[in-house]
């Protein structure tokens, strides 16, 4: 047997690789788990702002409020964090300025947050499905699974998403984090996930709560939620319409 | 056969040494991006991707051109590539691995990699990315290896390698075609949302992989004592006049279509690339340069007397790598995210580690280039002898 | 035997390598399990499942809770022992009872030399 050596060699590194195929099994999720009964539901969830309502404090209270649940590191640099925050009518509808817009219309302070969009195309490049739409809408993310590569970042038309650059906690007052919500580590891209932890217990999105009615938040596939019948009541924009993303935040003229 | 690359002389070893050292100044610097994260970089939440990136993108049109040969060689038996061709198997194979490598130190979670394979998500381009540019390295590693064992034993290779050297041929194009994919399909990056972009790369890529080869050889010739043959040289200069000449109409195109249309979201960005937008100008100098070097060495390389001329054509083809490392590095990566959604301007330069973590990995793929020339060259060597 | 003069020096070294972890804690102490503090019986009767089960199995239950609760959105763990429900949370359901991370969750891990990640975001009460 002149190549047994040969033979050997080959037939161990077919071993190995037939054994290293290991079947991924799924184990079937135990029926031990169930959603909380409360939780609000909706196939298509949606918020809509008021921008005749927004003043300075109101937006201040629901980027607070925010911010606080989730322990959003307060970063004074360009490489910092945010899940809500100020524009101006401007930046986020440049699509629509002109040079002879109405007096003040142009520098009007307005919210913006991730738009949580039908075709969200952050979802489309995540290699890894750590940005995934749930059923009902609520664009996601896993901070267990993402590897950091900011595709998502760059997927994004509407700047909604941030990266950390550094460990979160450097910035946060250990001392008096929220309980309700982990921090996150370095490493991993976040951005505002419509309060889904608090959807899923039946509450609804700590900003529209901070915001006392500035702020409209319901399923869009129900024509008697708030958001519907806001919407039918008064003109509304979304941002950068014409990319096809099909942002669910709607902006009340 | 790697015993070849344990045998050398002085020069080698103080080389592989020179290089051992940039390569470990940049695994330390690795190392502080690891303990403190990307913070150590210029990166932020709004040019989110940069020098790292940029490498990637620009080595992966470098590595694609090994198909420059093959193609003549094995398609249309053009032979003066015959000896020739292992070389830009294993620079295809360095590259490539540098490519992977740039994509490691750019994670921000990089123990997590594997998540890419264990999830994988077909509709993610990064997903495909991954699956192309490992495809490429295990062929070249193939087909290198292959081919020359057999040469070595004064045969014709096994016939089950033809099939992987046909494949190789698309495989190539699609390496850098798919990495061009990241980002024309992206909706809010109006700069990068061309159908031009793949084209684009392949033309750079076939005169700056080319370019960087007749450098290499070169060199070879020099220190290792053997000349890859006259004809080669010159099938490869003409190769890189060409793509230069298609690369630098494509990026004609480009201008015309964001300047004649005037568009905004388009015209921007090539305003910031070019000029420069709300004083930052940085970039705009860069560009300047890599265009300047494109032009004059297709100027250069227009004329056969001076391609024909072994220090003209390395002067041209040094021209060319500056033009396209430039133009499809940084000055395609920042300029995607530069005005931002918010319209918004900067600057971004990297930082030290950045750069030193960079330098790292170049080290690694010129070592990895040393190493499998020097027992191509020495087998070739043997073969001729 | 070929080269015997470097084969069987060679082969010595390996035979040390390997057998490295065996020869090198001769005469240090045994292991021992590590002493938990638990929390108080009063006021918490079990954990959500048996020692025993928890023991071997809280590493991959705590990764099952992980891509329930944030992908398939599974709020609530049913545990047999208890008979009810309990929040798919370390920080709410675990840290709840065993709140000193030090005296508890540390001990076994320092003890095994595992570094778990969990409390780089988890929030420890």
């Amino acid at each position: 047997m002149k190549s047994s050596r040969r033979k050997f060699i080959k037939l161990a590194g077919l071993t190995a690789l037939g054994w290293s195929v290991c079947p991924s099994l799924a184990s079937a999720r135990s029926n031990r788990y169930r959603k909380i009964p409360g939780a609000l539901k909706a196939d298509r969830w949606a918020m809509a702002i008021d921008i005749q309502k927004l003043s300075d404090e109101v937006m201040q209270k629901a980027i607070e409020a925010c911010h606080r649940l989730h322990n959003v590191p307060d970063i004074d640099s360009r490489q910092n964090v945010k899940w809500i925050w100020v524009e101006t009518f401007k930046t986020l509808f440049d699509d629509q300025v002109h040079a002879h817009q109405m007096e003040g219309k142009e520098k009007l302070p307005l919210l913006t947050l991730c738009n949580h969009c039908d075709n969200p195309p952050c979802v489309r490049v995540c290699p890894t499905k750590a940005t995934f739409k749930r059923h009902d809408g609520i664009v996601l993310m896993d901070f267990h699974r993402c590897i950091g590569c900011r595709f998502c970042m760059a997927g994004c038309p509407y700047g909604s998403r941030s990266f950390n650059y550094s460990d979160p906690r450097r910035f946060l007052n250990n001392d008096e984090l929220s309980p309700d919500y982990p921090t996150r580590s370095k490493g991993v891209v976040e951005k505002c996930e419509f309060c889904a932890h608090l959807v899923d217990q039946g509450e609804r999105p700590a900003c529209v709560e901070a915001a006392e009615g500035v702020l409209f938040f319901g399923d869009l596939s129900d024509p008697d939620s708030e958001v519907r019948r806001v919407l039918r009541d008064r003109y509304s924009l979304v941002r950068k319409a014409k990319l096809g993303t099909e942002p669910q935040v709607y902006y009340l003229i | 056969m790697l015993e070849k690359a344990i045998k050398g002389s002085a020069l080698y070893w103080i080389w592989l040494l020179v290089l051992l050292a940039v390569i470990g100044a940049g695994f330390g610097a690795y190392l502080t991006q690891l303990e403190h994260g990307l913070t150590v970089t210029a990166l932020d939440r709004d040019v989110s991707w940069g020098l790292y990136i940029a490498q990637l993108t620009f080595l992966v049109g470098v590595a694609a051109s090994a198909v420059m040969m093959v193609i003549p060689k094995y398609l249309h038996n053009h032979q003066a590539f015959a000896r020739m061709l292992i070389l830009g198997e294993f620079m295809a194979v360095a590259t490539i691995i540098m490519c992977l490598l740039f994509v490691i130190v750019d994670l921000g979670q990089p123990q997590r990699l594997m998540n890419v394979v264990l999830h994988p998500t077909p509709s993610s381009v990064l997903f495909w990315d991954m699956v192309v540019l490992n495809g490429y390295l295990f062929l070249n590693i193939l087909i290198g290896w292959v081919t020359l064992q057999a040469e070595r034993k004064r045969v014709g290779p096994p016939r089950w390698i033809k099939p992987f050297i046909y494949l190789s041929i698309p495989w190539a194009i699609s390496i850098h075609t798919v990495t061009a994919y990241l980002y024309a399909g992206l909706p809010g990056r109006d700069f990068w949302l061309t159908a031009s972009m793949a084209p684009s790369f392949l033309a750079s890529a076939f005169a700056a992989g080319p370019a960087l080869l007749i450098l290499l050889a070169f060199a070879v010739k020099v220190f290792a004592k053997w000349d890859p043959g006259r004809e080669a040289i010159q099938s490869l200069a003409k190769i890189v006049t060409y793509a230069l000449a298609a690369y630098l109409f494509l990026i004609g195109c480009k201008i015309f279509t964001a300047g004649y249309s005037m568009v905004p979201d388009k015209l921007a960005h090539w305003q910031y690339l070019y000029f420069g937008l709300e004083g930052h100008t940085m970039l705009a100098t860069f560009m300047w340069v890599s265009t300047a070097a494109g032009v004059t060495a297709l100027l250069i390389l227009l004329f056969p007397k001076n391609r024909q001329s072994d220090n003209i054509l390395a002067f041209a083809c040094v021209l060319v790598l500056i033009c396209t490392w430039i133009e499809k590095g940084l000055g395609l990566i920042t300029t995607g995210f530069v005005p931002t959604p918010m319209k918004e301007v900067l600057t971004y330069a990297p930082t030290g580690p950045e750069i030193l973590i960079t330098l790292g990995i170049y080290g690694i793929g010129f070592l990895i280039i040393t190493v499998l020339w020097k027992v191509g060259i020495d087998v070739r060597k043997e073969i001729e002898a | 035997m070929y080269d015997a003069k470097k084969i069987i020096p060679g082969l010595i070294i390996f035979a040390l390598f390997f057998t490295f972890p065996f020869w090198f804690n001769l005469g240090t102490a045994a292991y021992t399990t590590p002493e938990l503090e638990l929390p108080d019986p009063e006021e918490h009767e079990h954990c959500i499942e048996s020692t025993e089960y928890m023991r071997a199995e809280h590493m991959a239950m705590l990764d099952e809770w992980r891509d329930i609760y944030v992908r398939d959105g599974y709020q609530e763990y049913w545990s047999e022992l208890n008979q009810e429900y309990f929040l798919t949370s370390l920080t709410k359901t675990c840290m709840d009872c065993h709140s000193d991370k030090e005296k508890f969750c540390d001990r076994c891990h320092e003890a095994t030399a595992v570094d778990p990640y969990c409390w780089d975001c988890h929030i420890e009460p």
